[in-house]
């Protein structure tokens, strides 16, 4: 074996250990993963086969019909000659040739490894797929969709770097999540939009149909029983194939870098970036809980209690899906999978180097205003006492207070004569507040984050004299 | 007679359940009403109440998950040690030489998948409309329940005492000490002062009151056991006998009245 190439990859990792994209026991396993996907779509063949839909040619190509069942089998027949190739070809890693192309490793770093343009993607993600859900809702399209992103899964499995952050067991239940919460969305997409073309037509929600009362033995207590065991069988089998995680002991004087935080507060830890503690450690989940909890009592709508819909609570399940999935969610991907050393973002098949730097040259408002107009920051004289300080730093921060001032209060009543009018009407002045100071405060992260990215912006209001930053 | 008609006709199988099994009609109504643990169901329900297409069975799986989650903690308190010395060790010999140290590990992917399993939960009934009248409290107390399993997760997160746990919680306690007023790094901790005496400090704070010490330390492993196998299952098992109590009263789990 050539040893010269691999000896170079060494050095330009710049690391003494060996990152080898691909070895035998990788391409074996992912010629068992390629099986899998293999049999999945064999099943869904089959299926297809007894729908019997067909996919129409555009006029160029002929203009005949094509059965979907065949496109399925087709594919599922590729499938299986890479699983094939897999199984045959793991004795001799350095020749195989089914891997990450580097340019689209490249192409994905580019995007994902920025802060900026990964919010971005799942904000315009989002929209696209509220765009687009009559479309994206159908059995056919939600299953290429996970065909696509589980064999971009499996192909990213052959760079060294991603497979170290992916694999991490305790990373395991989240990868799994994004696959689980995909899926229900879809569900929910699917059975609301069947709702939402009965409601067009004047008919009665899928809930409401077949609803008469059945006795609970037989019907739900055995439905219970077969997700117990279901939910057994997967823990012990998660169990066995996954050892729960264990490093070095604890030790109070070895920082490890990056320090996280359990996996799902990282939505949490990914704020404090845009704000103080106090606020994103603090207030922040305090107004999460609390806005949750008075969900109820601030949504007016007495449509779809009981069904899935979409159109007739357009604006509820917008706002609690942009919160749950581009945020919360969202958020934990970049926490989770992107950011690394110095919590610098890394793309996820870049090595996570200490050393890369980023530069951070972020201004207060306080700044931008004083030194826009040629003025000093106001400053108290030095060694002078709290009370004699106090004026001189609400001076320096007045732009600061204004802007929240307007932000949290003036806001709320413009919008309630525009934009929000008919929810003023309906809520009343109390409810109204409630509501949208907490609409406010959610647009709060993303509005921050677009100011940092946009103008360097660091706080609206800087006091550090007394802990207070915003 | 068959050895299972025996059996049934005993003396002692009938005085532990009080009907004929539920073969007929009849039987299937008086077992939901006799037996303690079906009787936090209804007799019948709507058909679309339990649609696994409709509820996803993941309020259900949580609560399993609670169970699964409570009984293997209760093996694993009978082995584990929450001190300095010997937290550690007692996790390594549970991965390496104990047997049925699986339990460890169905604990810990039970914990995770039972945070996966409660938000996707809340997800369902947010889309569903679920928490509109006359459930809007329900949906409170389960927001209080989430808030819960996230802090059972958090406090069960320390208790291996390696370098993952202790990190995570300094970096996830770290917040506390920035409380405002209650904080010794929070915005307002000034105000709470007597003849010029702080009486917040970073000895009297939030963050001390939970780490009981100003780092995460042996502390901190006592109080987060506490916490995480008395307190907090306490409060979420009451939490959640609320819970099932108003799917009940507030009319099945959807749907208006």
């Amino acid at each position: 074996m050539n040893s010269l190439p691999l000896i170079t990859s060494w050095l330009s990792l710049g690391s003494l250990e060996p990152h080898p994209n691909v070895t035998p026991s990788v391409i074996f396993g992912l010629g068992w993963l390629y099986l899998i996907l293999f049999c999945m779509n064999v099943a869904w063949t089959w299926r297809s086969y007894h729908k019997g839909h067909h996919i129409d040619l555009p006029a160029f190509a002929g203009g005949g019909h094509i059965p979907t069942a065949a496109v399925w089998a087709t594919y599922s027949t590729v499938l299986m000659l890479v699983s094939v190739v897999h199984f045959s070809c793991a004795s001799s890693p350095e020749s195989f040739w089914l891997i990450m192309p580097d340019f689209a490793k490249t192409a994905v770093d580019a995007i994902v490894a920025d802060a900026r343009y990964f919010f971005a993607a799942t904000t315009v993600g989002f929209f696209l797929m509220l765009l687009l859900r009559e479309w994206l809702a159908r059995p056919n399209i939600g299953w290429a969709s996970l065909n696509l992103s589980l064999l971009f899964l499996t192909i990213s499995m052959t760079d060294w770097d991603f497979r170290q952050i992916v694999g991490k067991p305790d990373n395991v239940p989240i990868v799994a999540m994004l696959f689980i919460v995909g899926f229900f969305t879809w569900v929910f997409f699917y059975r609301a939009n069947e709702n939402d073309r009965r409601a067009a037509q004047g008919r009665p929600p899928v809930e409401a149909e077949n609803n008469e009362k059945v006795l609970t033995w037989p019907d739900l207590v055995y439905t219970e029983m077969i997700c117990m065991i279901a939910a057994t069988a997967l823990l012990m089998l998660w169990g066995i194939a996954l050892q729960a995680p264990l490093e070095e002991p604890a030790s109070a004087v070895k920082t490890p870098n990056p320090s996280k935080a359990p996996w799902y507060f990282l939505g949490l830890q990914e704020m404090l970036v845009y704000y103080d503690p106090w606020l994103a450690g603090v207030v922040f989940p305090s107004v999460i809980l609390g806005g949750m909890m008075a969900i109820p009592y601030i949504d007016f709508n007495k449509l779809g209690n009981g069904y899935y819909t979409f159109n007739e609570r357009k604006f509820a399940i917008t706002t609690f899906m942009f919160g749950f999935l581009p945020l919360w969610v969202g958020m934990i991907i970049l926490g989770t999978f992107l950011r690394g050393p110095n919590w610098n973002v890394f793309g996820i098949y870049e090595f996570w180097d200490v050393h890369k730097l980023e530069a951070l040259n972020n201004v207060n408002l306080s700044e931008y205003f004083w030194y826009g107009l040629g003025q000093p920051l106001p400053m108290a004289p030095a060694g002078s006492d709290f009370w004699t300080q106090a004026p001189y730093i609400l001076a320096r921060e007045a732009p600061g207070f204004l802007a929240i001032g307007f932000y949290l209060a003036a806001l709320p009543g413009l919008m309630a004569g525009t934009i929000f009018k008919k929810f003023f009407i309906r809520m009343g002045f109390v409810r109204y507040m409630v509501f949208s100071n907490l609409v406010l405060m959610m647009a709060a992260l993303p509005l921050k984050m677009v100011l940092r990215w946009a103008v360097n912006l660091k706080y609206f209001i800087a006091i550090p004299e007394w802990f207070f930053n915003v | 007679m068959s050895v299972g008609d025996y059996i049934r006709d005993s003396q002692i199988w009938k005085s532990v359940f009080r009907h004929p099994a539920p073969y007929d009609r009849r039987n299937r109504v008086v077992v939901m009403l006799t037996n303690f643990f079906l009787h936090l169901h209804p007799v019948s329900i709507k058909q679309q109440g339990i649609a696994l297409s409709y509820t996803w069975c993941m309020g259900g799986i949580t609560f399993f998950l609670f169970l699964v989650e409570t009984i293997t903690g209760v093996l694993l308190m009978f082995y584990y040690r929450p001190t300095l010395e010997w937290a550690f060790n007692d996790i390594l010999a549970l991965r390496d030489v104990t047997t049925l140290g699986i339990m460890r590990e169905i604990h810990r992917w039970g914990a995770h998948a039972m945070v996966i399993t409660v938000w996707l939960h809340m997800y369902r009934v947010f889309l569903t409309g679920s928490y509109k009248p006359p459930r809007e409290f329900n949906w409170v107390v389960g927001v209080i329940l989430l808030k819960l399993t996230l802090l059972l997760s958090f406090t069960g997160y320390l208790l291996p005492w390696d370098q993952l746990a202790i990190w995570a919680i300094t970096v996830g306690s770290n917040m506390a000490r920035a409380t405002p007023v209650l904080g010794h790094e929070g915005p307002g901790f000034q105000f709470l002062n007597l003849g010029g005496y702080d009486l917040i400090t970073n000895a009297s704070d939030a963050r001390f009151l939970l780490l009981g010490s100003r780092f995460v330390g042996e502390e901190t492993l006592n109080r987060f056991y506490i916490l995480h196998c008395v307190a907090i299952p306490l409060a979420a098992a009451g939490l959640i006998a609320i819970h099932f109590w108003r799917v009940r009263k507030d009319g099945g789990i959807s749907q208006p009245l």
